[in-house]
């Protein structure tokens, strides 16, 4: 059996339209979408331009905030020191591992919690939908803290309700090693927003036209069947915003890793580096530095998923 | 409005144009984006034109008593100036962090700030701190404790004025330190305590948190072996040369992981900070730690609101911190806050008129009575209130009097951040390798050839 989606929607044009000479009309509505358009992209460019273009300007020197009399022309020394600098190397080691794991979990939970309001639960689907997003609601400091208090040693309930696992007891110190610092900082993360990741994932479900299920009952296949075949590629879209939203989201981890350990014990992620260089030391051009290869990072994951997975945002947003 | 504001900005910064006319189209830049916000600082700036000049005082969070200090010198200044209060982050390095970039950015609503004493060279070095007038200089550091003045102080001047001092005891429970055979009366050594507490199976607070709690416990042990963090200080970050490697810090380095490994630091040691100790005191396994006098008041607000006996508050005794070596005297944690003038401010003088009344024996009295934050002046100690409040004041007096800063650098983040990074976890340092490392590592950061 073969995948089964719709053939793209044919293209509407009128049958006596010209061809692609300009007429005055499409000059003026040019014009007018320039006009629509243009002030938001101003504000882009003074917003999000500008200060990427400081950045890498300021990447370029020997700065501190504290001392600008001795501000130097340094070129490239200071990705010289970061790329040669094993700190950066286990940053980027600890935010990659939080972006994989926190991003699959959230893709499985997601689409549990999608298909569960989308086939199961329809009769109170908008109370459970507005249920579902309170933990996405909540500000990611006030969340971290929360997780925190949780698992604390002095303040938390967690050590005492799970006390009958195996290698969890009264003296546990979460925050303590690497990999249980992380793995507390990975389920607040989870917590957090698997609910934007559902929500997404719920739109792309309810696109999933209705006849070709039910073609692919008539011909007799299986729920997993219809799952894999039907169901997942017409969803492609929505799965692939989702996934690169989120992973793009989940590589700028900071908030929960302040919160709960300071970067201590290796849990350092690539944007707390760059906070610490950038506001703690007041290096502005090592910190400047940080920030633009952290940038060209996420750049690098939005081209991957745009041109090696084919994701076509306009479609998700039905718009093709 | 605006044109009053700029004129204003050009005199108090003595003409020097290029700056000011960036820094004027930058400020017409963002007059036109936040057109309501900006109108509504410059009317609390032009506010006091014409009338009785506004002072702004920065203040690090409190119980209210720099608030009330600010009516009382508002008061006591006659209609010369009036003092508002503006608070800061809770933290020390968030007070750092958010008054460096508004003086870095020419924030001239700066007059006065309440400073951590580690920060002091720091702000001198960049220019961000007026020049303390010579009268002024000779009265504020008139019988205040040696630590206060010395950590106000950058290249042999005064730069900043003395305000409360903050020191760390040893605190035990007197039961404890009975049914061990400890004489309290005695100094006492850090092995002493670790052997007592091992004895009595109960727990001896210390901080082992990845945070400033770590080095300031790493510098009382390393200056009581008699040595320092930074054996030769420099205004070049190049030419700091470290003490780590010294005797003293591998003695230091040593006896900071034999109490980490001593059994008795309770589960969370290198997560355990000022707080978190004070947790572990007040339990049943509470035996010894070392702190600040917060917790005193701490036990006492818990007997208020009935969550802990009387009988425990009874049992707590206090005493100077440990030595490291017996007949040695220690060198316990030194804190507080310094006064620092905004380089920027429109009136300098009115704001170290301010300072003065601010740091006067009765106000640092009534601080030390009402936010339990010890003065740096030792005539204070004297007050029959004082002394009623705090029944301990006379060992923070004597602990002051011997109490060693931390290092006195403009470049102190770099130098505790990287500390912190080789000294922690502080059951796992080893005296012939991490001061080697830590020297490394941070003379590397200050030649800023590494991330920190």
């Amino acid at each position: 059996m073969t995948t089964t989606t719709l053939p793209p929607a044919e293209k509407t044009a009128p049958v006596n339209a010209p061809g692609h000479t300009t007429s005055d009309r499409a000059r003026s509505e040019r014009k007018l979408g320039w006009l629509l358009a243009g002030p938001a992209l101003a504000v882009m460019l003074l917003v999000t331009a500008y200060p990427i273009l400081q950045a890498v300007y300021d990447s370029l020197f020997d700065y501190r905030l504290t001392d600008p009399d001795n501000r130097s022309f340094t070129g490239l020394s200071n990705y010289v020191v970061i790329l040669s600098d094993s700190t950066w190397w286990i940053a980027m080691a600890v935010t990659v591992v939080i972006t994989l794991v926190t991003v699959a979990i959230e893709l499985v939970l997601g689409f549990a919690l999608a298909f569960v309001m989308a086939k199961a639960l329809k009769a109170i689907r908008p109370v459970l939908r507005a249920a579902i997003l309170i933990p996405y609601a909540v500000i990611t400091v006030v969340s971290a803290f929360a997780w925190r208090f949780a698992f604390a040693i002095d303040t938390g309930f967690v050590n005492t309700w799970f006390g009958w696992l195996p290698g969890i007891g009264a003296d546990t110190d979460w925050f303590g090693g690497q990999g249980s610092a992380l793995l507390v900082v990975c389920l607040a993360e989870i917590w957090k927003t698997t609910p934007f990741i559902s929500l997404l994932l719920l739109a792309g479900l309810a696109q999933v036209p209705e006849v070709l299920q039910e073609a692919a009952k008539v011909d007799g296949a299986t729920w997993w069947q219809r799952l894999r075949k039907v169901t997942l590629p017409n969803m492609k879209a929505a799965i692939m915003v989702a996934l690169l939203f989120r992973t793009l989201d989940a590589f700028r981890v900071f908030d929960s890793i302040f919160v709960m350990t300071a970067g201590a014990n290796n849990t350092e992620s690539v944007s707390f580096l760059a906070y610490r260089q950038t506001i703690s030391r007041l290096e502005i051009g090592l910190g400047s530095a940080v920030s633009v290869l952290l940038f060209l990072v996420v750049v690098g994951i939005a081209a991957l998923f745009i041109k090696g997975f084919k994701v076509d945002l306009a479609q998700a947003r039905g718009e093709g | 409005m605006p044109d009053e504001h700029t004129g204003r900005d050009d005199a108090g910064r003595g003409g020097r144009a290029g700056p000011s006319r960036r820094r004027r189209w930058r400020r017409a830049l963002a007059g036109a984006a936040t057109a309501g916000v900006l109108g509504s600082t410059l009317a609390a700036c032009g506010g006091g034109s014409g009338g009785v000049p506004t002072l702004t005082w920065y203040i690090n969070p409190d119980a209210g008593g720099q608030t009330e200090i600010a009516a009382r010198c508002t008061e006591a200044a006659g209609g010369r100036y009036r003092i508002e209060t503006a608070t800061l982050p809770r933290e020390a390095s968030g007070q750092r962090e958010q008054l460096v970039r508004r003086l870095a950015a020419n924030d001239t609503s700066i007059d006065i700030m309440s400073l951590d004493p580690i920060f002091v060279p720091e702000f001198a070095q960049a220019g961000f701190l007026a020049p303390v007038p010579p009268e002024i200089a000779g009265r504020v550091t008139e019988d205040v404790v040696p630590a206060a003045v010395e950590t106000s102080t950058w290249e042999d001047q005064l730069v900043a004025v003395p305000f409360w001092s903050n020191t760390q005891l040893l605190w035990y429970r007197k039961s404890v330190a009975e049914a061990a055979g400890l004489d309290m009366s005695q100094p006492v050594t850090w092995d002493q305590v670790v052997a007592a507490a091992q004895e009595q199976d109960k727990l001896i607070g210390v901080q082992g948190i990845r945070a400033e709690a770590l080095t300031v416990w790493f510098n009382a042990l390393i200056e009581s072996a008699g040595g320092s963090i930074i054996a030769e200080n420099s205004t070049d970050p190049e030419q700091v040369t470290l003490g780590l490697e010294s005797d003293a810090g591998r003695r230091a380095t040593e006896l900071m992981r034999d109490i980490s490994n001593s059994g008795q630091t309770g589960p969370a040691l290198s997560t355990a900070n000022e707080d978190t100790t004070a947790t572990g005191f007040e339990s049943a396994d509470g035996g010894f730690m070392v702190n600040y006098s917060f917790v005193y008041a701490r036990a006492l607000g818990k007997v208020e609101d009935g969550t802990m006996d009387q009988a425990t508050v009874d049992d707590y005794g206090w005493t100077l911190y440990p030595q490291v070596d017996e007949g040695t005297e220690s060198a316990p944690p030194y804190g507080g806050i310094n006064l620092g003038v905004g380089a920027l401010s429109e009136h300098p003088d009115l704001a170290y008129d301010a300072t003065e009344c601010i740091t006067s024996t009765e106000n640092q009295a009534f601080y030390f009575v009402n936010d339990g934050n010890a003065a740096s002046d030792t005539t204070v100690y004297d007050d029959p209130e004082v002394l009623e409040a705090f029944p301990m004041a006379e060992t923070i007096r004597d602990s002051l009097e011997q109490a060693a800063p931390r290092p006195l650098t403009a470049y102190y983040s770099e130098v505790t951040g990287g500390l912190q990074r080789r000294y922690h976890p502080t059951g796992s340092v080893d005296p012939e390798r991490t001061p080697r490392e830590a020297t490394e590592f941070i003379t590397a950061v200050l030649r800023k050839e590494q991330l920190l």
